[in-house]
């Protein structure tokens, strides 16, 4: 599977040529990254992160400020926002992960709002609602990133690794541990697993991989600035986490081009539809798309689907997961 | 900053409040009686204005390409907006959250974030992102304390949020409609045993919370723009000021409202006004700390069972 993937997503952009499709396939790859740590978030933590994007405009903040004020490599400056992410969601994770889901959204979109208005007021720092720009490019020695191709075999190569690595997480002990407490976490508590611990790990993970996400986006294009990591996008990518499948590992890649491309065809098609409507019009189509896949097929498309596939076929009534 | 500036931040603070407090309210009735977290809650307040508006005003809708020009007066079209908001709640229930009331908190939590999604987005078809707003309901001169002004409107507002109060208070309380609602919310297996229809109440609780969040969204419009995103705002800092008083009863929601309020406005007055926004979510953040190291009384049985 993982073999079939990584072949196909390295022969696409020589079939596809078109660099407005390989820019598109890009984005999905680095949403893919963050959705795959969401879904694990939400999915497996059974926590709601409202406000994700802000993990995301971290990496790419954060990335683009060590390179440009502090003057640390490129390739350093990654990690380091990484690692600066990571902290934050873990000392956010203290006191709001013993809470209820609601408080958690909450408190995520919260820290959204909030990062958004920093980065939009502190001109000084962060260069205000016109960004930041002129940090430099991405270089591994003699490689300099700068053309599309590159960055889309860059991203998709982080983006597979993240996908090994939460395969892993979600096959190991960890992932049962997450599971059980997905279930119920009084049973899990019950069973002698530490529930504050795993939920913190995962919220930490998911921030790592928005980071890197981040940090590589703000190479790639090269400015960063405040409304791309608005809570608008947040919702965005809670959307392509419900499509992929709550728990789906693969089903973030999924979820990821589904909604991707589904943003890509009404910001082409509906203006033609409706006269010269604003591109927002994409979030009715969203909101009701979410309502109406966690009424019915909650396990998201995929997920949802085969599940009850496997149960028509088996001719019983069918069991929810 | 002498005092009569700080007691007109007192006021505007309390004018806002009374609306947050309003809005919380919303939240609290319905997590009580079903223990979602309705996000669509601003979206009532949005909806109750711009339908208000609408109906009472020559409203150009679906891009300029119809204008509505039914012109009631605007008593009439307060009344039968908050009516419509009221039926939209219960169809939110009905077509959203009750099919998925089986379902794990989140995909409820993210069925409501749907629905609030959706909601903005048909408010955006109708009304595009145009801002409009309600004449002030009574014309008249503000009246002084000091150097400090309250405008009629503002006073309309704080009546509105107090009369609602005064009335919610005397429903729960005092009839037996109410006292079912109470009861469903305490233990809905109970209240069914008991012989409480307790799907009618949920109706009921949708629909009480939707009209709430439309009179607040009504009452609100005079004084400042509404357009087709203002309802994200205003539920988050709903939910805020809900949160603030643990979810738990309308009482705490109302003190919760007011305390936001005054403190947004002190501090975007005292310190920064780019942030106030954010104030809301700092004192989030303060009661959430507060509430995990346990000097808040923890929220009840209902939060830990079965997450």
């Amino acid at each position: 599977m993982f073999l079939l993937v990584t072949l196909a997503l390295a022969l696409l952009p020589v079939i596809l040529r078109n660099n407005y499709q390989i820019s598109i396939l890009t984005f999905i790859g680095l949403f893919t990254i963050l959705t795959v740590g969401l879904s694990l978030l939400m999915g497996y933590a059974g926590q709601v992160s409202l406000g994700h994007a802000v993990f995301y405009g971290m990496g790419g903040y954060g990335a683009a400020l060590l390179t440009l004020r502090l003057g640390l490599p490129a390739w350093a400056s990654i990690p380091c926002a990484a690692i600066l992410t990571g902290l934050v969601a873990y000392l956010i994770g203290i006191p709001l992960l013993r809470l209820r889901g609601n408080y958690l959204a909450m408190a995520t979109l919260g820290l959204n709002i909030i990062f958004f208005l920093v980065a939009t007021n502190e001109t000084a720092l962060t260069g205000g609602p016109n960004g930041l720009q002129g940090y430099g490019k991405l270089s591994f020695g003699s490689i300099i990133f700068k053309t599309d191709m590159q960055f889309y075999y860059l991203i998709w190569a982080v983006a597979l690794v993240v996908l090994a690595v939460s395969l892993n997480v979600v096959n190991s002990r960890i992932g049962r541990a997450l599971r059980a407490i997905h279930d119920s976490e009084v049973a899990a508590e019950a069973l002698g697993v530490n529930t504050e611990r795993f939920k913190t790990q995962v919220l930490v993970l998911s921030a790592v991989y928005a980071s890197l996400a981040g940090s590589l986006y703000a190479f790639w294009i090269g400015i960063v600035s405040p409304g791309d990591f608005s809570i608008t996008f947040s919702t965005e990518l809670v959307v392509m986490v419900a499509v992929g499948g709550l728990s789906s590992v693969w089903g973030a890649i999924f979820g990821a081009a589904a909604v991707t491309m589904l943003t890509e065809f009404l910001r082409n098609a509906l203006p033609r539809l409706l006269g010269g409507a604003s591109g927002e019009l994409q979030i009715v189509v969203f909101g009701v798309l979410l309502v109406l896949i966690m009424v019915f097929l909650p396990e998201g498309l995929t997920t949802g689907t085969l599940l009850r596939l496997r149960a028509w076929r088996a001719g019983r009534p069918e069991k929810k997961s | 900053m002498n005092s009569d500036q700080i007691l007109q931040l007192i006021i505007a603070g309390i004018t806002v409040g009374s609306i947050y407090a309003l809005i919380a309210l919303g939240f609290v009735v319905i997590h009580n009686v079903t223990g979602v977290i309705n996000f669509a809650q601003g979206e009532f307040a949005m909806l109750g204005a711009l339908i208000a508006i609408t109906l009472s005003q020559n409203t150009p809708i679906f891009n300029r390409s119809v204008t509505i020009g039914l012109g009631w007066p605007l008593p009439i079209a307060i009344i039968v907006a908050t009516l419509l908001v009221a039926l939209i709640g219960m169809a939110l229930y009905r077509f959203a959250i009750r099919p998925a009331r089986t379902r794990s908190v989140i995909v409820q939590i993210i069925i409501t974030i749907g629905a609030s999604i959706a909601l903005r987005g048909l408010a955006l078809i109708t009304w595009s992102t145009d801002p409009y707003r309600l004449p002030n309901f009574t014309d008249g001169a503000p009246m002084h304390i000091g150097q400090a002004v309250i405008t009629q409107q503002d006073l309309w507002m704080i009546g509105t949020a107090l009369v609602l109060l005064l009335l919610l208070y005397l429903f729960f309380q005092r009839t037996l409609l109410g006292k079912a609602l109470r009861a469903c919310a305490i233990n809905r297996t109970a209240a069914s045993l008991m012989g409480i229809n307790v799907n009618n109440m949920t109706f009921l609780a949708f629909a009480l919370s939707a009209g709430i969040g439309a009179l607040a969204g009504i009452v609100i419009t005079p004084k400042t723009f509404m357009s087709y995103d203002s309802g994200a705002f205003l539920g988050l800092k709903g939910f805020v000021a809900a949160a603030i008083g643990g979810l738990e009863n309308e009482t705490s929601a109302v003190i919760g409202g007011l305390a936001l309020g005054l403190l947004e406005t002190l501090a975007a007055g005292l310190l920064s006004s780019g942030y106030k926004d954010a104030i809301a979510f700092i004192v989030l953040f303060i009661i959430l700390f507060l509430q995990a190291s346990g000097i808040w009384r923890r929220g009840g049985s209902r939060d830990t069972a079965g997450v």
